[in-house]
């Protein structure tokens, strides 16, 4: 039987897309043992399952190493990868946002400083406001650029915003919701059309019955 | 001279094959110089599949490029005739940055390019050449095909802004009708709006669904006749045998501003992008001043080379120890290696390398 490679993103997120296949009909009951392994088959479906770090599924899938995967939006819009978004899951939900000090006032004089781990979307959001700045790329810890002085604003990914809260820190604006997105490599997307698109009908069917609930 | 097809590669043999195939159609080879004024590329950046172009300055000062594309060099080099029908193929090395890389890479590229008085003859011709081409490298493979003048059109019908056509067109390229909802919501789409902009979105179980379902939504004169074409496009290829090896894919849009009637691109089972690429593109014709109409694609040849990835077993199925006689030798490898078999001569077996059979050579002949 033909295997479907199906990236997941480790971690809190990934164990709730798992539950989603899962609930759909594509189960693979090893993923739910207690180890250390990456990779779980279920041969009878033909569904090949592997945990992979969240940012990187969208590189397994474009290079044809998955032929679907879960992403976020944010890593869609950050890396542009050559795939189809095929649905949005509705989960992992949170908002890409700009957040600056509470006592920050925009000094449109002087390019913005803008440090985050996200830069082509930061470039985007400002280049359609015709607001120059100037891209400060961080790995971690982007809260405490504000803080040191490194950056006048951030953008970063805001789920409650406790942590911004926390640095004494606020959003001041919007830049795009994200949500958890089901891709798929656009040759499998041909060469296996027929259970690429069960999947992403079990997988809405999953979306519906949460919107429902 | 004959070449032993076993020790081509995947991307060599298509480059012969794909040679051949095009001079058999009468398709005249086209030589690409290697330095061409960086003015023409820098004009057409958008056309170019990565915008970064190795460029120098001359001795002449005059500030060129090295072959970041080959369609623009033979637009360049063309002359509109009218009444007649240029037909070239070519093979050659392009330089371009992949995505997320930092280095360039050359890049084997074969392809073909008809250029003249177009009519529904070139363009059936170029889609058999497309199918053949793919079918010769693989026969596991599959073509897609849109036409990007009916997406046009339809769009331009929908009466959006300038910016909210952007959005649509950006979801139907990723193929996201959850963002198309949202986009429809938020631009104040009316919902027969959005039910035309649907048709982009769906599977097809056949070519007559997909017309009939693009019929229900074309209202303009101009949509109507894209559809026309691209209806001729579809039977052509129905007529030709080539209907269950295509599969019609509105997500494929190629670049709008160059491209204007049939966009198309073709997989091969275990290459994970598309390897051969190409449509109609009379807007890049007209936007470098040319009154003729083009056509061609283009494979992308070193993508072939993920198929040569199984592991062999052996490096070479024989090593063959040498004595004394340098010329018994030799001769005893020579006849070895008429039956096509890899022979590696040496004194001492060789460390790392893998082999099948070692013979020594005593005297007269090899022994195991």
């Amino acid at each position: 039987m033909e295997m479907i490679d199906i990236a997941l993103p480790k971690g809190r997120l990934g164990e709730k897309v798992y539950d989603m296949f899962e609930a759909a009909g594509f189960e693979c009951p090893s993923i739910r043992e207690e180890n250390r392994k990456l990779i779980f088959e279920n041969e009878n479906l033909g569904l090949r399952f592997f945990w992979v770090k969240p940012s990187d599924v969208a590189i397994y899938v474009e290079r044809g190493a998955a032929d679907i995967g879960v992403a976020g939006k944010d890593i869609l819009l950050e890396y542009v990868p050559d795939v189809y978004e095929l649905l949005d899951l509705n989960i992992g939900k949170c908002r890409m946002a700009v957040a600056a000090k509470k006592d920050f006032r925009d000094n449109s004089d002087a390019p913005l400083r803008v440090a985050t781990k996200f830069s082509r979307i930061a470039e985007e959001f400002y280049a359609k406001k015709c607001r120059e700045i100037d891209i400060i790329h961080l790995n971690g810890s982007i809260e405490i650029a504000p803080i040191l002085g490194l950056s006048d604003v951030i953008v970063d990914i805001v789920e409650t915003g406790k942590t911004l809260y926390e640095n004494n820190l606020e959003p001041v604006e919007t830049i795009v919701p994200i949500s958890a997105r089901l891709i798929s490599n656009k040759a499998s997307y041909q060469f296996k059309n027929e259970t690429i698109e069960k999947i992403k009908a079990g997988l809405a069917g999953q979306v519906r019955n949460m919107k429902n609930d | 001279m004959q070449i032993d097809p076993k020790v081509l590669k995947a991307d060599e043999q298509a480059a012969y094959a794909l040679r051949s195939l095009y001079r058999r159609f009468g398709y005249c080879q086209y030589n690409m110089s290697k330095f061409e004024e960086y003015s023409l590329y820098a004009r057409n950046k958008d056309f170019l599949v990565s915008d970064a172009i190795i460029s120098f300055t001359d001795t002449h000062g005059r500030l060129m490029a090295l072959k970041p594309d080959v369609t623009l060099s033979i637009i360049n080099n063309s002359k509109d005739a009218p009444g007649h029908v240029h037909k070239m193929y070519y093979d050659e090395n392009v330089y371009r940055l992949p995505k997320g890389a930092h280095s360039f890479k050359e890049i084997k590229q074969t392809g073909l390019e008809c250029i003249g008085d177009i009519t529904a003859l070139e363009v059936g011709e170029v889609i058999m050449l497309a199918h053949r081409s793919l079918e010769s490298i693989s026969p596991d493979y599959i073509f897609e095909i849109s036409h990007v003048g009916l997406l046009d059109a339809l769009l331009a019908e929908s009466v959006l802004s300038h910016s909210a056509q952007k959005k649509v067109l950006s979801c139907i390229i990723s193929k996201n009708s959850d963002e198309l909802e949202f986009i429809c919501s938020e631009e104040r789409i009316s919902g027969q709006a959005r039910d035309k902009l649907g048709v982009f979105f769906r599977n097809y179980a056949s070519f007559d669904d997909a017309v009939s379902a693009f019929s229900k939504v074309c209202t303009s004169e101009e949509a109507v006749h894209m559809l026309g074409e691209f209806r001729q496009a579809l039977d052509f290829i129905t007529a030709m045998g080539f209907a269950g090896k295509t599969r019609i894919n509105f997500s494929l849009t190629n670049n709008m501003n160059y491209y204007s009637g049939i966009a198309f691109r073709g997989y091969i089972q275990g290459i994970p992008s598309g390897i051969l690429s190409g449509g109609q593109y009379d807007n890049l014709m007209k936007r470098m001043g040319r009154k003729s109409r083009a056509i061609g694609f283009a494979v992308y040849l070193d993508a072939l080379k993920r198929l040569d990835n199984d592991d062999k077993e052996y490096d070479v199925d024989v090593i063959l120890l040498a004595g004394d006689d340098v010329a018994a030798a030799v001769k005893a490898a020579e006849t070895l290696s008429f039956d096509n078999t890899s022979v590696r001569i040496c004194s001492e077996i060789p460390q790392g390398v893998r082999c099948r059979q070692i013979l020594s050579i005593a005297g007269k002949g090899a022994e195991k």
